[in-house]
């Protein structure tokens, strides 16, 4: 494709209005974080006067954000990963059988992206409450039932776009495997997983991250001891003051791994798409 | 492995593990085990590979589904809150509150799902258009390309709280950006207008929204680029084609695949999206940006009245539903006619 001089400067404008505006929030919370408190309560400065990192020291005790922190780990790692096993075995069978159902299968799972999450908040804690005195396992208010319910919501899309990968790799390669003596499930794992790694690692940060950035169920689904994140941030703002220096370090710290881990492996997730789901 | 095994204890011999049934059988397994065992096992295999994901959406989705119908028939305000099953029938009037726009109930809902109705064709068009941009305007080499990609990406990847949050500092009156840039430092303004309440509150939701979803629709049209055969674009600049023709008659048209799959999910998204709001404005949204997501939030858990909430979330579900269908009917008619 020959690109046409014009086109120069139309990428150059295009690109950097669009660079501004990604940009801008991102900078405001770098320098304010660094910024003292006075400094954010006031008039707006693009460039810090003065320079500090107190924000940082004081943000793990305003709120227990360390406690929080660790209750987003433990619930987004175990959510994702355990969501991804159940989507590759749904996927592969989905890919690779033929059986009465699968039409189904694939719409209800689908369908259910476009429930409005507030449908199901209510009933769903009704379940938990009582499942909970039932069998005595606590779902309510327990990192347990976040984590199961979390990992539905990355499903339906880790379903959608592994088939679309697992459809993208050649059944020669399972049947080469069936001839080595392997079964359908060995198959799976000796020759499609590996072939779909990229799929998989993709599906793996998208379940991450919805489980780490939710908030609607977070907010009713939690109490003091399994609070995440995406509520515990919330506490900065109190009665009297809102510490906006702080609430920026903070939102600093709680973004870096999940950015870091989506930037450093994002050509997965193009690559996931261009195999699988935009095909 | 060990999830699908141990979820269903009397089918677990048949998942097909290497060594399962008694004989660990190698090529020979269809000689020594009966051919109906092998058959059974071959038919149940799919049902169980999709037992584990059929389990958790039935538990976290459609049985609370079927429950959230059911609740929507109750007079379930905070009185049965924790004996819900001793509220009292409800019958249609849940709905009938609902759907009365003589009445401030329904008037509320109606002009709350007028509101998310314009919201949400505005933002998913910008997100789109934004997307459209930045993914054709990043073909070709050129230098700071894969950073800048890696800049694009970064609203979609920061988790939503933290991102939103940021903008509601952007957005105060007194010390945010946005009121120094255009008041301070453009002087478009006399007085400091308010962004999180009153009018421009909307335009704000509006801004913050395109901010989070553009990257999204950037990723998946970048994909979708990706794609197009190169000798697609050979063969037309043979023909005389340049750039604009070459985005009109071969780019747009090949990604309408894509467009189709994208455009649906960046509407479902943004029409259900409870976060945004919710971070944004706080639990009550205001007037001019009410929400429907934050405004049934609101009539169930503030008003503490999950009847009427659980009604106007069946009637939200029934309108997805439809506009769903018809999307799909009308896309996929044009598709087979191309």
């Amino acid at each position: 494709m020959r690109d046409p001089k014009w086109l120069k400067w139309v990428r150059i404008i295009g690109l950097g209005l669009l660079g501004l505006f990604t940009v801008t929030p991102i900078y405001v919370m770098i320098t304010s974080s660094i910024k003292p408190l006075k400094d954010v309560q006031g008039d707006f400065h693009w460039i810090p006067t003065t320079i500090t990192f107190s924000a940082f020291r004081d943000m793990w005790s305003t709120v227990p954000l360390a406690h929080y922190f660790v209750n987003s780990a433990i619930v987004s790692s175990i959510a994702s990963v355990v969501s991804v096993v159940v989507a590759i075995f749904a996927a592969y069978a989905v890919s690779r059988f033929r059986f009465a159902g699968r039409r189904a299968f694939s719409i209800t799972v689908l369908s259910t992206q476009m429930f409005p999450g507030i449908l199901f908040l209510l009933p769903l804690f009704l379940i938990y409450v009582n499942l909970g005195t039932a069998i005595g396992v606590d779902l309510y208010a327990s990192r347990t039932g976040l984590i199961i319910t979390y990992l539905t919501f990355s499903l339906p899309f880790s379903i959608w776009m592994l088939v679309g990968y697992f459809d993208s790799i050649p059944v020669a390669l399972d049947e080469a495997a069936k001839v080595d003596g392997s079964g359908p499930v060995g198959a799976l794992i000796r020759v499609v997983i590996p072939a779909a790694t990229p799929g998989i690692i993709a599906v793996l940060i998208y379940a991450f991250m919805s489980a780490w950035g939710e908030v609607l169920f977070a907010s009713v689904m939690t109490d003091e001891s399994s609070r995440t994140l995406a509520v515990g941030l919330q506490g900065y703002a109190t009665q009297n003051n809102v510490y906006w220096n702080q609430i920026m370090a903070a939102s600093l710290v709680v973004s870096i791994p999940v950015v870091a881990g989506f930037l450093l492996l994002q050509r997965y997730l193009v690559q996931g798409l261009t195999a699988g789901a935009v095909k | 492995m060990v999830v699908s095994a141990t979820s269903r204890p009397g089918g677990g011999r048949g998942s097909g593990d290497p060594g399962g049934p008694p004989p660990p059988a190698g090529g020979g397994r269809g000689r020594v085990t009966p051919r109906l065992w092998v058959r059974l096992r071959r038919l149940g295999l799919p049902y169980l590979l999709i037992l584990p994901a059929l389990v958790l959406e039935l538990l976290v989705h459609l049985i609370p589904m079927v429950i959230g119908i059911g609740m929507s028939f109750i007079k379930l305000t905070q009185l049965y809150i924790r004996n819900w099953s001793a509220a009292p029938s409800a019958g249609w009037s849940n709905y009938h509150l609902a759907v009365d726009f003589n009445a401030p109930v329904g008037r509320a809902l109606l002009h709350s799902f007028f509101v998310t109705i314009l919201f949400t064709v505005i933002t998913v068009a910008l997100s789109w258009f934004f997307g459209v941009a930045g993914a054709v305007l990043m073909q070709g080499e050129f230098r700071g390309r894969g950073v800048l990609r890696a800049l694009f990406l970064v609203p979609y990847a920061l988790p939503v709280y933290a991102g939103v949050i940021t903008w509601s500092f952007l957005l105060q009156r007194e010390s945010g950006l946005v009121n120094h840039v255009l008041v301070d430092q453009l002087h478009l303004f006399g007085d400091k207008p308010f962004w999180l309440i009153g009018s421009n509150s909307f335009i704000s939701i509006i801004v913050v929204s395109l901010w989070r979803w553009w990257p999204f629709a950037f990723l998946v049209l970048m994909a979708g680029l990706q794609n197009i055969p190169r000798d697609l674009y050979e063969a037309s600049a043979i023909d005389g084609a340049g750039w604009m023709r070459q985005l009109r008659s071969v780019t747009l048209p090949m990604l309408r695949p894509v467009n189709q799959v994208l455009v649906l999910v960046l509407f479902l998204w943004t029409f259900n999206d409870f976060n945004t709001p919710y971070v944004l404005f706080g639990k009550t949204a205001p007037q001019e940006a009410d929400l429907i997501s934050i405004h049934i939030y609101q009539s169930s858990f503030v008003t503490w009245n999950f009847g009427t909430g659980s009604a106007m979330s069946v009637l939200l579900l029934l309108f997805l539903l439809l506009v769903t269908a018809v999307y799909l009917v009308i896309t996929s008619r044009r598709r087979s006619d191309a």
